[in-house]
């Protein structure tokens, strides 16, 4: 059979009511539409796609399975690598992973293989449920701080192997940047808790409001009897662009835009008890995920005009391909190869406009890389009501303070043997942001996925030894 | 779930309560904030330590009803539980001997203020204290305040007891010489202090509240211009040095959420 060269389209809403709305933009492929999509897989003998995830997701394996009509079996065998597939199948760069390596890219689309594992699990999350499992001891007792991504799947991987796992959680719901960052239409928050309910069917317990650093020290912690810790607590700190006036009232970072809407459900205010301010017209700097994310949200906080603000051209964005494409279905504007250069304010201290600078991009330098740099007296204004500055995060500063011994590079990440993820402190374990800086959420998933494989050997050795 | 086991009204709209969290109680101290959300639409929002016993494993919050959320949290009787509360959070106030101090505290930060205080006083220093207050009714924990200060003065907004407003208080930066001077409450007072302070030159820690919503770093709502780099006040402060703070920038963002806030209030009980 010869395969067909395009992908089956996932469903959207369209993009004149989904802009009002919070409800997820993609509703996922019926069916009929999955069973259309795994026909196209040719089960290569040597699968190249697997080879382009960072948990190893046994690709070929489910995809037969769907074909075949099992998908819970689909799911089930997703699940074997992957603690976290509804969430991977919806925000994971498929594009510059599995689906890179697809042998059908070469000559048409590759296969939509996350749009299949979203439809397996999702298949999985209507027609299950969840059961606890019963794992048998192996006495071993392991810490992990922060819920997110990386977290969750250092938590999932040991409690499967027999270890008792806590999880520390700073905020009040676990998840991480899954609850408070990605915005509820590209990742619905009930099924963020359904996989964190997951998690906690292998035996994992997760505490809240539990400040790592603040309420319990790494030291407190193995005090407590735990053998080995993971910490896992992210991009904290968001950065900003040091420039005059961006503590006026209507500029924002993305982390405290994002926590209101997503984490506090401010879109519902007063419903709910959070308020978030939006006014007409909206500045997100950055061309990231975040920013997109950030962007679409004012857009259906009601802003009237929603731009992105970026000092590079459209090339060098980093958001993911569909999530750009989306901003621009919605009509976010675009304003490329543009910096900011002060905030400027009314007499009562609020935002009313921003003035811009005009960049070009520089010869290719040595490392390839071309810089954005100002065209002098191309400065011009763009007016404001609410500005939101997406530039990155910093690590969270608080784990590192508080722990003797733990090394920090000047950027404030923590230092690590990248075979392992251990720390300088034996038995301590880190990854995702807080390692890397801020990145993805299978990124830092992998990173949990090579800590957890650490952590195991470095538990049973010392299990092993004390008895 | 962190139960309330004590309430107490301070004065009419001034509340006390303590709420148990054994393990927040542990590693408390002076002049580190909790950030608590009472229900599953609530808000988060941070409260000043104003005590903790480890005996009951209590921590004792003093509050105003004034907006939604506190006002919520004035309803909820002994018996019920604050749905969340992390904490302690904030940078723990700096105590040592540093000599002669004047502490002043005003509102209901008063209570964060004693707890300063007790620290301070078993450090050795001697305490000269100001507790301030909208009027005569609105003064809290006077008799407490005095039993650990060398020599309390009393001031109100209106001159209902002790001085009227705190101009008094560049006469006492005249009389006394001070190592070292604390500021906790409203920011407007902070502010003030702080001006009076600088014209001596005497060293002076504020302790700011902007808005929060995490409290551990993450969404900069609280950040603060101190000298001229911008500083969270949840992971960098709360603590300050006052004579770098950026007040009039400080109060303005205070302000920010207010026409919200008065929604929520009207929704909420018609005012």
């Amino acid at each position: 059979m010869v395969a067909k060269k395009s992908q089956i389209e996932m469903p959207r809403q369209d993009p004149s009511s989904r802009i009002k709305n919070f409800d997820e933009v993609a509703t996922g492929y019926s069916t009929e539409m999955a069973l259309e999509e795994a026909s196209r897989c040719l089960n290569c003998p040597k699968p190249q796609c697997v080879k382009g995830c960072p948990v190893e997701v046994p690709i070929p394996e489910f995809i037969k399975l769907v074909k075949e009509g099992n998908y819970l079996e689909a799911a089930k065998k997703i699940k074997e690598k992957n603690a976290l597939p509804a969430i991977c199948g919806r925000v994971c760069p498929q594009e510059d992973q599995c689906q890179k390596n697809c042998i059908l890219g070469i000559r048409g689309d590759p296969i939509a293989i996350g749009r299949l594992e979203r439809f397996a699990s999702d298949y999985e999350r209507k027609y299950s449920t969840i059961q606890n499992q019963e794992i048998p001891h192996t006495g071993g007792k392991a810490a992990v701080v922060g819920t997110g991504p990386a977290g969750l799947t250092v938590a999932a991987d040991l409690a499967k192997l027999g270890h008792k796992v806590t999880i520390f959680e700073s905020l009040h719901i676990a998840g991480g940047v899954l609850m408070y960052g990605i915005p509820e239409f590209r990742l619905p928050k009930a099924i963020v808790q359904n996989e964190v309910e997951y998690i906690k069917s292998l035996g994992v317990e997760i505490r809240l409001d539990s400040t790592v650093g603040m309420l319990a020290t790494i030291q407190e912690i193995f005090n407590e009897g735990y053998d080995s810790i993971f910490i896992g607590s992210g991009a904290g700190l968001p950065n900003f662009l040091l420039i005059p006036g961006e503590n006026l009232k209507g500029v924002y970072s993305a982390n405290e835009f994002l926590i209101r809407t997503n984490l506090m459900k401010a879109y519902k205010f007063p419903e709910y008890d959070t308020p978030i301010r939006v006014g007409k017209k909206v500045g997100v700097i950055g061309a990231g995920n975040v920013a997109m994310d950030s962007a679409r949200c004012a857009l259906r906080l009601g802003a009237e005009r929603s731009y992105i603000i970026y000092r590079r051209s459209r090339d060098e964005m980093p958001a993911r391909i569909e999530e750009v494409e989306n901003a621009e279905e919605e009509g976010i504007h675009f304003e490329f190869l543009t910096n900011p250069i002060r905030f400027i304010g009314n007499s009562r201290g609020y935002l009313e406009k921003v003035e811009c600078i005009h960049m070009k991009l520089s010869e290719p330098d040595s490392s390839g890389r071309r810089h954005p740099e100002p065209i002098s007296r191309s400065e011009f204004m763009i007016e404001l009501d609410t500005a939101i500055i997406a530039i990155g995060q910093s690590p969270n500063p608080i784990i590192q303070q508080t722990t003797e011994g733990l090394e920090a590079t000047r950027h404030g990440t923590i230092v690590v043997n990248e075979n392992t993820m251990e720390t300088k402190i034996p038995g301590v374990f880190a990854g995702g942001d807080v390692v890397s800086g801020a990145a993805t959420v299978i990124s830092a998933m992998g990173a949990g996925r090579i800590a957890a494989k650490s952590m195991h050997q470095y538990i049973l050795s010392k299990i092993g030894s004390s008895q | 779930m962190y139960e309330i086991v004590h309430k107490e009204t301070l004065s009419h709209n001034v509340k006390l309560i303590e709420v148990s969290a054994p393990a927040v109680v542990k590693k408390t101290k002076p002049g580190q904030f909790v950030i608590i959300r009472i229900h599953e639409k609530g808000e988060r929002f941070p409260i000043t330590i104003a005590d903790s016993n480890p005996v009951k494993g209590t921590l004792t919050l003093i509050y105003a009803e004034v907006g939604k959320s506190s006002s919520l949290l004035g309803k909820m009787k002994v018996g019920e539980s604050i749905l969340n509360l992390a904490g302690p959070l904030g940078n723990p106030t700096k105590i040592k001997n540093y000599g002669k101090i004047l502490c002043v505290g005003g509102g209901v930060m008063v209570g964060a203020l004693l707890l300063q205080l007790r620290a301070l006083k078993n450090a050795g220093n001697e305490i000269i204290t100001i507790v301030g207050a909208r009027n005569k009714d609105h003064l809290i924990l006077v008799d407490e305040i005095k039993k650990v200060s060398n020599k309390t003065y009393l001031a109100t907004d209106d001159g209902s007891e002790g001085y009227l407003g705190i101009d008094f208080l560049s006469d006492i930066l005249k009389e006394n010489k001070f190592d070292h001077v604390f500021t906790i409450g409203p920011t407007s007072m902070q502010k003030i202090v702080s001006e009076m302070t600088n014209n001596y030159h005497i060293p002076t820690t504020v302790n700011l509240f902007p808005i929060m919503v995490d409290g551990t770093g993450m969404c900069g709502a609280c950040r603060v211009t101190i000298g001229n780099t911008t500083r969270f006040a949840c992971v960098h402060g709360p603590d300050f040095d006052g004579h770098q703070v950026d007040f009039d920038e400080l109060i303005s963002r205070m302000r920010f959420y207010n026409p919200n806030e008065k929604i929520a209030m009207v929704l909420y009980d018609g005012r």
